[in-house]
């Protein structure tokens, strides 16, 4: 039988798809990034719980935190986009509705996640 | 609905089954994901609140204080620790390991009890704190 695959092609195991893999992929990493940055919000939630806001403001103005309220940012945004787009394609059917769903889905993660790291970057800033 | 005949067989729906904890927890999986979408807007309130001053910040602070507003943020982070371990559960999944019932069942007891704790471990502490700050 002859073989019309690039040996490339082949080894890379991707079948026909150029971006076969990369959904399932970027779920996982952001999921396993997930884990430890969300315990750290909760936790710093938690040992805050009813705090002024000069305590609030001067712990999320500390740069080591931004840099991990950053990352929480883009991977919690990140992966609750990937996440509703699945929930999307598999309830909506109409290719209007579907197609109008997936682009408020990118709008709405992007607004989450830039609202956020801006809010992140001016409390650092200023501090 | 569909154009065909109503007379055709419908393969059956969920509301056929018995419900099994598997199945209620992939469910809840999903659910407590669209949840967390949500409440993610709750997540920006919070940051851009606290970067705009201490006006905006007593807001969401008042509100999250009261007891809708607490009641809201147990089931956020019931949510979040659900979604969390169900997350676990696929990675081990994602391995080819725990498959078999006698597995599928003690992994998905786990799922469920787990976050239970966490979340009242969460809020045991929280209220701890509460009384240090106030």
């Amino acid at each position: 039988m002859s073989e019309m695959r690039t040996p490339l092609s082949r080894v890379r195991g991707l079948g026909s798809a150029k971006k076969g893999t990369e959904h399932f992929w970027l779920q996982r990493v952001t999921a396993l990034a997930n884990i430890p940055l969300t315990l750290f919000l909760v936790g710093a939630l938690v040992v805050h719980a009813g705090a002024d806001h000069a305590t609030m403001a001067a712990f999320l103005g500390n740069p080591v935190v931004g840099v991990v309220m950053l990352l929480l940012v883009l991977s919690t945004c990140w992966h609750m986009r990937l996440g509703l787009q699945v929930v999307i394609e598999d309830y909506i059917h109409g290719e209007a509705t579907k197609l109008a769903a997936l682009v408020a889905n990118n709008f709405f993660a992007l607004i989450i996640g830039v609202a956020c790291a801006l809010a992140v970057l001016k409390l650092v800033v200023s501090q | 609905m569909s154009d065909q005949s109503s007379s055709r067989p419908l393969s059956p729906h969920i509301q056929i089954y018995r419900w099994t904890l598997t199945m209620m927890l992939s469910i809840l999986h999903r659910a407590t994901g669209i949840a967390l979408y949500a409440g993610s807007a709750l997540l920006a309130w919070w940051l851009m609140a606290t970067a705009s001053g201490p006006e905006a910040y007593a807001l969401v602070r008042d509100i999250s204080g009261s007891w809708i507003g607490r009641l809201v943020l147990f089931g956020y982070s019931w949510a979040l620790f659900h979604h969390m371990f169900g997350g676990v559960r696929h990675f081990i999944w994602d391995t080819g390991r725990g498959f078999d019932l006698k597995h599928v069942e003690l992994i998905a007891r786990s799922t469920a009890i787990a976050p239970l704790l966490l979340t009242g471990l969460a809020w045991v502490l929280g209220y701890m704190y509460l009384g240090t700050w106030s």
